[in-house]
Parts: C-alpha cells; sequence; structure tokens
C-alpha cells in the first residue's frame, strides 16, 4: 500500500562566477600543456598537486613551482554507479587518490583505460599499484583534460 | 554572567570587487591581518567562530569546511552560524558566549561572502519559502521599501521630510566611506544626486542602498587575564541582545520593531546604560537601506518613534554630532554580508580602543554594533566599551 | 573552463540547479484546495482567539494547534505596498508588479500578495491608483491549480 503525499516541486536555479585565483589559473595553463604542476613550501618543503596559494601546515606563501610526475601509486579508490542530480561525473565511474611521485598529497582524479564491468579488472585494483596520467587529445585547460589514470 | 571577554584584535580585508582572489585567499588576508593586530600566533587560539551567507550564495556547501586552512582551524572546535544579515554580530555574540563560558580563553571569529561569485538577490529570494512568500518577494529592497512606507504612514512622517533625512544619512555616510581606506565606495555624493538617483522600488534610490562587496572580517576575542596581560587597550565586550521575530512576514509589527527594541534593551541593560542617546560616543547601525537607518534611531531609543527625521536633518548622527553613526562608511559604503555585522563590531572595537585611525571620534569610550537578518526578523546589538 | 572577466581575473562561471519536493503537509494542502474553491482560509487560535491567514496548523505565539477553520472575506484594507520594476536572477514573479501586505477583514495578521488590474508600467501613475489603507478585493484567475496565484492579485476598490 503506497502512501500518496502532497508535494510541491520547485527548483532552484543559481548563476555563479568563481573566482580562480593566479595560482590555480597557472594549475590550468598547465594541465593545457599536458603537465601537472604542482608547488613547494619555502618552509616545509612539502610538494603539494594541486598547487595551493598558501601552505595549510605552515600558513605561509607557497612559492616554488615544480612540475610532478605523471605517474604514481594508487592510495584508494570507489567505484560510483548511482546517479543524482547534477552530477558532474556520468556514472560509472572510478574516483581515486593517487599518490603521484615525489608529492607529500594525494591527488584526486579518476581511474580508468578500461571496461568498469569486467569484474577481474576491477580486483586488480589495490593500494599500491602504479597508475599512470592519459590525457585527452584537445586539450581545454581542465581537469578532465586528463582523461584518467590507468593502471600499468 | 560569565567571564569579561574583550576584542583584543581586529583585521579587514580591502573590501569590494575581489575577483583577483579565491574566496579561502581573501579569508586568509583578514586572518593574517588580525593576527597582526592582536599579536598573537594562531597556537593561541583556542576555538574558531566562522560565518557567511547561506551557502547557495557562492555554490560551495558548508563553508567552514572549505575555509578549514585558511582559518587555521585544523585540528580546533569550530563553530558556524549563519543568520543571514545579521550573521556578523552573531558570530560576535557566539564569540563571545564561548569565551565567557570560560571553555575558551581565545577565539578567533571570522565572517566573510564573496557576493561577486553569486547571485545575491537570486539567493536571498530562496529565504522566502517556496508555497507563498517567495512569490512576492522583490529582494530586500522591494522589503524594506514597504517597511519604510508602513513607518512613514503610523507616524505621520512627510514624504518629503523623510527623503531629506535618508538622503542625509546617505551623504554622511558617503563621506565618512571616502575616508575609510578599506571601505568599497569611496565616493561622496550630494543630496541632489541621492535624491534623483534611478528608482529601484519606491521609495528606495540606487543611493540609499548598500553595494555588493566581497571582503572578510576577523576578531579575536580573549578572556580578562589574557586580555590584560596581551592587549594595552582592549575593547570591552559590555552588553549582547539578539531576538528575533515569526517567520511570516505579515505576523508582527515592523514598525515598533520588536526584535530590534528587545535586542537594544537586553544589550543596555548587560551594559548599564539608560539614556543611549546621551551615553554612546558612536553607532555603526546595520543600514542596508538609508530610511531603515532611521527606523533603528528610533527602535534603538536614541530618540522617539517618528522623530527620527528631526534629529537627523539636525545633525545628531552625522560625525560632530551626540551619536556619530558610521564613521567607517557603515553598510551603504561596503556589504559582504556575512562579515558586515562583524565589520560593525571591528569598527566599534576599533573606535574604543583608539585604533581608528583617521576616521576615529575623538574620546570614543562607548559605541554600539548592530546587525539585522532575515526578511526582517532578527536583530542582534553588542556594546563595547573601553573600561571594564 | 577558466575565461576571463573584464578586468582580466580568471573566473569559471557555472550554474547550480537543484531540485526540491517540499511537503505541503494537511493544513497548507486545505488552504490551497479553498484557493480552488475561491475560499480564503483563516485559522483561528483557541488561545489568543487571533484569526491568522494562510492557516496555519500552529499559534506562532501560543505554540497551540490552530483547529477552528474561517474562510475569511476576500477583502480588506491596504497596510503597506511596494512598486518593484527592476529585475534579478530567478526572480518569481516578473516586473512590474505591486506587492502588499493586506488586512483582511476580520483578520488579525498581513496577507502577502500582489495588486494590480491597472497600467503598472508606469511609478508616479500607480502612485495615483494605490494608496495606504485602500480597500482591496481579490480577483481570481479562472484556471485554478490550487497554488497562491489562483489569485491574481487585489484590485483597489
Amino acid at each position: 500500500m503506497e502512501k500518496h503525499f502532497h508535494v510541491r516541486e520547485h527548483e532552484v536555479w543559481l548563476p555563479y562566477r568563481f573566482s580562480v585565483g593566479p595560482v590555480f589559473n597557472r594549475f590550468y595553463e598547465g594541465l593545457k600543456e599536458g603537465k601537472i604542476l604542482g608547488n613547494k613550501c619555502p618552509k616545509c618543503r612539502k610538494v603539494l598537486v594541486p598547487p595551493r596559494s598558501f601552505c595549510p601546515d605552515c600558513y605561509v606563501d607557497m612559492t616554488d613551482w615544480v612540475e610532478a610526475a605523471q605517474e604514481g601509486e594508487l592510495v584508494s579508490w570507489v567505484l560510483g554507479r548511482q546517479e543524482f542530480f547534477g552530477m558532474p561525473m556520468e556514472p560509472p565511474f572510478i574516483g581515486g587518490l593517487i599518490r603521484l611521485d615525489m608529492t607529500d598529497c594525494n591527488f584526486l582524479h579518476l581511474v580508468g583505460g578500461f571496461d568498469l564491468e569486467q569484474k577481474e579488472k576491477l580486483k586488480k585494483l589495490r593500494t599500491g599499484i602504479r597508475v599512470k596520467a592519459v590525457w585527452r587529445d584537445d586539450k581545454k585547460g581542465h581537469l578532465l583534460d586528463i582523461k584518467y589514470f590507468q593502471p600499468i | 554572567m560569565g567571564r569579561a571577554v574583550a576584542v583584543i584584535g581586529t583585521g579587514q580585508t580591502r573590501h569590494g570587487m575581489r575577483a583577483e582572489v579565491t574566496y579561502p585567499d581573501l579569508i586568509r588576508e583578514a586572518v593574517l591581518a588580525a593576527f597582526q593586530d592582536a599579536g598573537i600566533t594562531p597556537d593561541d587560539i583556542d576555538g574558531v567562530v566562522s560565518g557567511t551567507m547561506p551557502s547557495m550564495m557562492e555554490g560551495v556547501a558548508l563553508t567552514h569546511f572549505y575555509f578549514a586552512d585558511a582559518l587555521r582551524s585544523v585540528g580546533k572546535p569550530i563553530l558556524k552560524t549563519e543568520t543571514c544579515g545579521s550573521t556578523g554580530v552573531s558570530l560576535a555574540i557566539t564569540g563571545y558566549y564561548w569565551v565567557a563560558s570560560g571553555l575558551a580563553d581565545m577565539v578567533l571569529v571570522v565572517g566573510s561572502e564573496k557576493m561577486h561569485e553569486g547571485d545575491s538577490q537570486a539567493t536571498m529570494t530562496t529565504v522566502a519559502e517556496p508555497l507563498y512568500q517567495r512569490f512576492f518577494i522583490s529582494g530586500a529592497p522591494g522589503a524594506f521599501g514597504m517597511q519604510s512606507k508602513l513607518w512613514l504612514q503610523r507616524y505621520n512622517v512627510p514624504e518629503d521630510k523623510a527623503r531629506d533625512a535618508a538622503a542625509k544619512v546617505s551623504v554622511d555616510h558617503h563621506k565618512s566611506g571616502a575616508n575609510n581606506p578599506l571601505a568599497h565606495i569611496r565616493r561622496e555624493y550630494s543630496m541632489e544626486e541621492v535624491k534623483n538617483a534611478p528608482v529601484i522600488v519606491y521609495p528606495v534610490r540606487l543611493l540609499d542602498v548598500c553595494p555588493n562587496s566581497d571582503g572578510a572580517c576577523a576578531v579575536i576575542l580573549a578572556c580578562e587575564e589574557k586580555a590584560k596581560k596581551i592587549c594595552s587597550k582592549p575593547a570591552w565586550i559590555k552588553g549582547v541582545g539578539y531576538a528575533g521575530e515569526e517567520y511570516w512576514i505579515g505576523d508582527s509589527d515592523k514598525v515598533v520593531w520588536e526584535s530590534a527594541v528587545k535586542a537594544a534593551r537586553e544589550a543596555y541593560k548587560m551594559a548599564g546604560i539608560s539614556d543611549p542617546r546621551k551615553e554612546l560616543d558612536v553607532a555603526e547601525i546595520y543600514n542596508p537601506f538609508t530610511f531603515q537607518e532611521l527606523l533603528y534611531y528610533e527602535c534603538f531609543g536614541f530618540c522617539d518613534f517618528g522623530t527620527a527625521c528631526d534629529y537627523t536633518l539636525k545633525g545628531t548622527f552625522a560625525r560632530g554630532g551626540e551619536v556619530p553613526c558610521a564613521p567607517s562608511g557603515g553598510v551603504l559604503c561596503t556589504n559582504p554580508i556575512g562579515a558586515t555585522g562583524l565589520i560593525r563590531c571591528a569598527e566599534a572595537a576599533l573606535q574604543v580602543s583608539g585604533k581608528a585611525g583617521e576616521r576615529q571620534i575623538e574620546g570614543a569610550n562607548l559605541a554600539l554594533a548592530h546587525a539585522m537578518g532575515g526578511v526582517i526578523q532578527f536583530n542582534g546589538v553588542m556594546i563595547l566599551g573601553s573600561k571594564l | 573552463m577558466v575565461t576571463f572577466d573584464k578586468k582580466g581575473n580568471p573566473i569559471i562561471e557555472t550554474e547550480a540547479i537543484i531540485p526540491y519536493q517540499n511537503v505541503l503537509g494537511p493544513t497548507w494542502f486545505r488552504f490551497f484546495e479553498g484557493l480552488k474553491e475561491e475560499k480564503i482560509y483563516g485559522t483561528k487560535c483557541s488561545k489568543c482567539r487571533r484569526v491568522l491567514v494562510p492557516a496555519r496548523a500552529f499559534c506562532p505565539r501560543c505554540f497551540l494547534d490552530m483547529e477552528e477553520w474561517v474562510n475569511v472575506p476576500s477583502e480588506g484594507e491596504v497596510l503597506a505596498w511596494v512598486y518593484t520594476n527592476y529585475e534579478y536572477f530567478g526572480m518569481p514573479t516578473k516586473p512590474p508588479f505591486i506587492t502588499a501586505i493586506i488586512r483582511l477583514d476580520g483578520t488579525d495578521s498581513g496577507f502577502v500578495h500582489l495588486i494590480g488590474g491597472f497600467d503598472l508600467s508606469d511609478v508616479e501613475k500607480v502612485q495615483t491608483r494605490v494608496k495606504d489603507g485602500a480597500r482591496v478585493q481579490a480577483v481570481w484567475r479562472k484556471e485554478k491549480q490550487g497554488h497562491i496565484m489562483d489569485i491574481e492579485y487585489f484590485r483597489p476598490l
């Protein structure tokens, strides 16, 4: 027996203009050139990707820019199957935390390059496997210029 | 009542159009300035209070999470307060409760807004529920336009007298704002320019209203022991008051604005003030609309109901008058909503500690800070003084 | 994608579109069904005896359930009004329009709605047609949906 509740539907539709700031802008420009840029804290020497305007631990301006490796270790991952309204990525997709070589934080992106329905391929994903960035041909200065990180 | 609490440092960003930095960077600008002003380090802070307009304003939900790094709040307890326009004073009152209770010795309070990243009127429309009131909302100017007309009619104030008094508020505040290096609008206007500006919602015109500003304000509160040790001129919180009304706009009288009257009365009682116009040296009132400031003079007991226009035209509330209002330029010159109420507290603190630079009112010892929120729904008042 | 504003600052322009389904509950439902029949319902509090419109589930001051329903007159007095002729994004009602707080006869709260039924294009003209304290009467739409806008506007008498 289904209970029916009276509802009124409506949509809230809001426009935004996010300020990117010079640091993220340079990061996006790096992506356009097929580079993953990060920066380094002058105090604690940590390398963070994506780059930051200030070091979250030391609270000082981050100064030195570095080009991060395109390869690294998979730290953790999750397969998204459920669709919800306004989702930026269309499922199924795998979100992953990746520790790019010689950086000091985990980079959030996608894991892919194989059929996500194949269970044997999914079983091979585990913490510690090596993954490598696979790029689009037409780059726009967007995080998805990297298509995904592929297990190697 | 709890322990005595003082403002020992403040920091503000340069307010205005700040599209060149991201929102967290804006926060950090104010926080760094506050740490420097107080002469303390982030390690001295026991807890953080953060607040903004509803998350929809900038499109990032739960902004205090987003600001965790910029607030230096990692590893510390954090409280979020959101009361629309009155957020800034609610933030200060939340911080005050925290330190007064004895559960924190020093608290960082930060209010902020990056209005150019969103659409303020569209966001504020969502304050009205979607079944009934939302269809009649014409933005903040609409609601306050209605309130102003109710007030004029109730006390038989001639329209042109009210128009002149409101224009004088705009002229005086813009003049003060031109003197404030951090204000958004730093232009002076003449009475004619104000009275002939384009109509937004009658009788409210373009120069009767606040701008949309990006900005952040950080304030550091400390208990008596620490304040006396660290700060040469603490600004003591002498009284607080806060009240709200029913949700439906048609349910309460918005002229003898109960929540404004009550908030002021509570704050005055705590601070031992019986004659506000005589005892207060300066007031920073939340006035996104000139007409509303006039109504507040009456609700706060600066003058009898129906007489605010007369006193205003005489200069009672201008620099050099009995209670100079908005020496910072006020909300008409700068309005990053989540920060605005806190900027009122910060400016009041600067006044009573003699740190207001060119906008200093000589000999200011007792100041009132205020903010209002919702569709004419909430009011908060804080009294700051140089003496404990 | 990053674009640049007039001052050359990098920005990202985007939109958030979020859908909602607000539950009406029995009180709003009965009120909106009443509108379909050209009835405006208020409720009366058993303690303070005030009649509030639209109908409420509880009295906001006494905090008691409001169980007495009253079919209030569709005529009343204008307490305050404001004329809007500017537009912002996502405005539910398109300008020009006049929002008003109306004290319907026999009620103790202000009812928010529109005033209309005449040329709204010029604020000076509007000032001659609408006065504070004016008597107004609801004008209904022919097609009703159980919506607050089933009342098209209130016409000055």
